[in-house]
């Protein structure tokens, strides 16, 4: 018995040895010469569906970057660290990646509990995080760029869509029990009473995560949508339980014709692992899709594909959002000269970028940047054929305009506000931290 | 995506369809121009110009139309990236086979980046359907009128309605006509003649049909001055009469439709339990891999969906028997492996079993990577058996259903008719006095656990039916798992039973009041209480192996 313990404790010795090797005197030699970007995306857990592609798409950026001739003078370094899903572990791996890897930038993140659980690190440690994913607003801080949509950028123009082109009447905000569907949902039913529609014809549903019994629910939105008004579904259904809703919508009968169902969080790369038959023709909002022609796009899909070897992998708005933010932190650093964070911050404000899809994204002073927001309806090869899309780029709007209490309040992080929750009412910065 | 790239090459383009239009000329059939500028433009033209080609299609009555159409509306409608040329292709794993939209001529088979989809948005294919029922209502299969009719109903303007009438005294099949009765009917209830609206509401009431109850229920509101929608009293009582029973109907049906939805939420509650009813309950093991076994089972399907791609049916049913023995496999591997060293410390049982549960989540992550795998349902799983208007069964989960009282039948019968059985049954109930009779013990538990794996497995392939295919799917299920077996009674299988089918009902009878989150947590909160009451569940097991 102690002998075994013995063991395993020389063992145990020996691999923290190694690890210690590998973290600690490797990077050391290369110390002076890189510059490092810190990726922070699960790559095990729940989570792990959604964000390994996006720590694919830091690589090949880098890569591209370093091909190019790197930045600054000097090479790009990925130091990439798996928070495994786990919220506290994206913390705790955020502060790692600052104070021991001493990265210049963070890209990661996917849910907005991760992304609330990194923040008072990254402000503490005033680092710079990029996160490139669509997230409910009411948030704007010195140390993050938001280069997903904002709500005005994805979920108020599909409603606009639904409404003004589709004629619906009725309305179904279905969603995952956390953070996102519930204040999405409360701008959408404060924006849908603003354009007089009635208590009755709003019914909001949650479920839990990964809910897969969806018979009773599917059977209630059919009846709410039996009452002879077109009806629509707008949902901010979580990942993977999108698979059995479409599924059962599909075998009680209810089609994309009868009632459509505008989603936003499906997209390419979650199509990619459901049977698609039951999904066509249902919608989703996003700021990029796969299939809109343009050679810039061109270029970055074949680049993708070159990059993972298999051309079958699809790409998807976050690894635009990626793409857009990457750059953009290479032309700030360019024009500060330095990676400084306070320097960059400054400097990026302001720069723009070409979006894949068409036009110019511009980083605004509220750290949100300009988009074009694209309907798609969903075919069977899982692609989006465009139906809708703006005329020109939304500006994210970090403080919804539909919310009372956040009404007033604006983010500007120039001079002289300096402020990423001003209220224009009181003309004061609450202070508070986010 | 091609139309853009298309725009770009417009002088070759106008050549090539010089070339196509002398071609079709040169066809001994003639072909009007208007209707092959239609053509044209849905292969070429925008999303706009493409609506406006199907309606000018439907208005130029051609004999083409109606297979051109009715392959765009499958998605079988292409056109050749070479030459523009407009093709209907049948999908056959290595490519298309193609045959000439307009002539019909074959084309041999082609590579599938040969060929661009026409795509189609909702509007389109509502359109379509409409148009497509016009032209196929004078078909020969009843089926595909009844079809027709209804998807006229849906878009009824007048030229449906002339239509419809005209059909209506030549229509031979009894439900065909019903179905033209109740839109003409429908139609009718606005009429300017109050006796002809009375009739109709009349001749309603017995319908079974949800457009009924929404029309008569307009009639009997307000609308938001306070003022009924509906001026005439008479009508606006009978209506109200007429809904009076239709709501009765209504409400029988939805509860019959909310039983149904507890016994299939019940059943894959059962599914996913049994096993571990076998494991936990008869040898006492904690067995937190459990759900990574059932996992297992649905990357079996969709193993077997990839080995065979053109037999989707059959692939399921081959699933059922390969996820038995991969999982049982597995089972005995961890069993032999690992449990046996633990027998009696359930604390290090739950530890151990909760590691290799991670290894295979780990494992399939790496092997199939973390994305979820597209398992396809075979035709006969999909869609829902329409018994009227206001009641269907979904077929997935009426199969489920009938599959989970299959494998409970089975395994009942394995347990207490076979030499297996009986020898499980002996350890169970005192493993010292059974090793004494001289029965293996050691191999016993070994099949015990397989033969629990292996169910565990045939739960996944059900469970591929329904939800997604992923590495975490098995942790969507443990917890409900061990509720299950812990409320229907340790040890018992008729317990799990009832248990899962009781705990399946009551989640969709409170679902409607309190939502899904309130009702997980209720029933949740219901098997703490009674669990407090009656340590041993529903069943408690009798006896002496119950004591000790």
């Amino acid at each position: 018995m102690f002998n075994t313990i013995a063991n395993k404790f020389a063992k145990k010795l020996l691999l923290a040895a190694i690890t210690a090797a590998a973290a600690g005197f490797f990077p050391a030699a290369h110390a002076e010469d890189t510059i490092k970007v810190g990726v922070l995306h699960s790559l095990s857990g729940t989570m792990a569906i959604s964000e390994t592609t996006l720590k694919d798409t830091m690589l090949m950026l880098i890569d591209e970057q370093n091909k190019k001739g790197g930045l600054l003078g000097k090479k790009l370094e990925a130091v990439v660290v798996d928070p495994a899903s786990n919220w506290p572990l994206f913390a705790e791996k955020a502060r790692e990646l600052l104070t021991k890897d001493k990265v210049a930038a963070i890209f990661g993140c996917w849910t907005s509990v991760s992304r609330k659980s990194v923040l008072p690190v990254i402000e503490e440690l005033n680092g710079i995080l990029f996160y490139p994913v669509q997230y409910e607003g009411e948030e704007s801080s010195k140390n993050v760029f938001y280069t997903g949509a904002a709500p005005n950028q994805q979920a108020i123009p599909a409603v606009d869509y639904l409404m003004n082109d589709l004629g619906v009447k009725r309305w179904v905000l279905a969603g995952t029990d956390y953070v996102y569907p519930r204040t999405t949902n409360k701008i959408l039913e404060a924006y849908l009473k603003s354009k007089k529609v009635a208590k009755k014809d709003i019914m909001i549903n949650y479920t839990p995560f990964g809910h897969s019994d969806w018979q009773s629910i599917v059977a209630d939105i059919k009846k709410f949508g039996s009452t002879g008004k077109k009806t629509a579904v707008v949902s901010t259904i979580n990942g993977d339980a999108n698979v059995p809703f479409y599924k059962e919508l599909g075998n009680q009968g209810v089609s994309a014709e009868s009632i459509p169902v505008v989603a936003f969080s499906v997209g390419e790369e979650e199509l990619s692992g459901i049977d698609t038959k039951p999904l066509v023709g249902h919608l989703a909002a996003w700021n990029y899709f796969m299939s809109v022609d343009t050679t810039k796009n061109s270029a970055f899909i074949k680049q993708w594909h070159d990059f993972i070897k298999n051309p079958k992998r699809v790409t998807n708005d976050p690894m635009e959002a990626h793409y857009i933010g990457f750059n953009m932190w290479v032309k700030a650093v360019e024009k500060a000269g330095t990676t400084d964070p306070e320097a960059v911050q400054k400097a990026i404000i302001g720069v723009e970028y070409p979006n894949l899809t068409g036009g110019m994204a511009k980083m605004l002073p509220n750290h949100h940047i300009s988009k074009p927001v694209l309907i798609g309806e969903i075919q069977d090869d899982g692609q989006f054929v465009t139906v809708w899309q703006t005329n020109k780029l939304i500006d994210g709007d970090a403080w919804s305009d539909f919310l009372p209490e956040s009404k007033p309040i604006i983010a500007d992080w120039t001079a002289p506000i300096n402020c990423g929750n001003y209220n224009t009412k009181t003309k004061k910065c609450s202070g508070q931290n986010y | 995506m091609n139309i853009l790239s298309l725009t770009r090459f417009q002088p070759v383009l106008a050549l090539l369809m010089l070339a196509f239009s002398l071609a079709a000329h040169s066809d001994p059939e003639t072909v009007s121009q208007p209707w092959q500028q239609a053509l044209n433009s849905l292969a070429q033209g925008s999303m706009a110009e493409r609506e406006q080609a199907i309606m000018q299609l439907a208005d130029i009555k051609d004999a083409h139309n109606l297979t051109i159409l009715q392959a765009l509306l499958d998605g079988k409608l292409f056109t050749t990236k070479t030459d523009a040329k407009l093709v209907i292709g049948t999908d056959n794993q290595q490519g298309f086979t193609i045959s000439d939209a307009v002539s019909g001529a074959d084309l041999g088979a082609v590579e599938h980046d040969a060929l661009s989809k026409i795509n189609l948005t909702n509007k389109m294919r509502g359109t379509l359907r409409k148009i497509i029922g016009e032209l196929e209502l004078s078909a020969d299969d009843p089926k595909v009128r009844l079809a027709a009719v209804k998807a006229m109903a849906k878009e009824a303007d007048d030229r449906v309605l002339t239509l419809l009438r005209e059909r209506a005294d030549k229509e031979p099949d009894e439900a065909v006509r019903q179905a033209i009765k109740v839109t003409l009917l429908l139609q009718d209830m606005d009429s300017s003649d109050k006796a002809t609206r009375i009739m109709a509401i009349e001749a309603l009431k017995t319908k079974n049909s949800q457009e009924v109850a929404n029309r008569l229920n307009t009639m009997v509101e307000k609308d938001e001055n306070g003022e009924f929608i509906e001026p005439d009293e008479d009508i606006r009582n009978l209506a109200k009469a007429a809904l009076i029973n239709i709501n009765n109907r209504l409400q029988l049906y939805s509860s019959i439709e909310t039983v149904f939805f507890g016994l299939s939420l019940g059943a894959v509650l059962v599914l996913s339990a049994i096993g571990l009813a076998i494991t936990f309950g008869v040898m006492g093991v904690i067995n937190m891999a459990h759900g990574e076994l059932m996992m297992l089972g649905a990357y079996t399907t969709y193993v077997m969906q990839q080995l065979m791609p053109n037999h989707l049916g059959i692939s399921v049913l081959l699933a059922i028997p390969a996820a038995f023995v991969i999982s049982a496999l597995v089972g005995i591997a961890i069993e032999r492996g690992i449990i046996r060293f633990l027998y009696g410390r359930p604390l290090e049982t739950l530890l151990a079993t909760f590691g290799v549960s991670l290894i295979l989540q780990q494992s399939v992550r790496s092997i199939f990577s973390p994305l979820n795998r597209s398992v396809a349902t075979p035709e006969w799983m999909s869609g829902s058996w329409q018994i009227n208007d206001f009641l269907s069964l979904t077929w997935n989960r009426f199969y489920i259903l009938v599959f989970c009282l299959l494998v409970f039948v089975l395994l009942l019968q394995i347990l207490k008719r076979t030499r297996l059985g009986l020898e499980v049954r002996a350890v169970a109930q005192n493993r010292k006095m059974a090793k004494a009779m001289g029965i293996p013990t050691a191999r016993v538990d070994a099949m015990t656990f397989g033969l629990g794996s292996g169910i565990a497995g045939v739960a996944g392939v059900a469970l591929s039916q329904i939800t997604n295919v992923g590495p975490n799917l098995g942790q969507a299920y443990i917890v409900d798992s061990f509720m299950v077996v812990v409320f229907g009674g340790v040890g018992n299988l008729l317990g799990t039973l009832v248990a899962g089918f009781s705990l399946g009902i009551a989640n969709k009878f409170l679902e409607p009041f309190a939502g899904a989150v309130l009702a997980k947590i209720l029933v949740l909160v219901f098997i703490i209480l009674f669990i407090q009451k009656r340590p041993r569940g529903l069943f408690p097991q009798k006896g002496r192996a119950a004591d000790s």
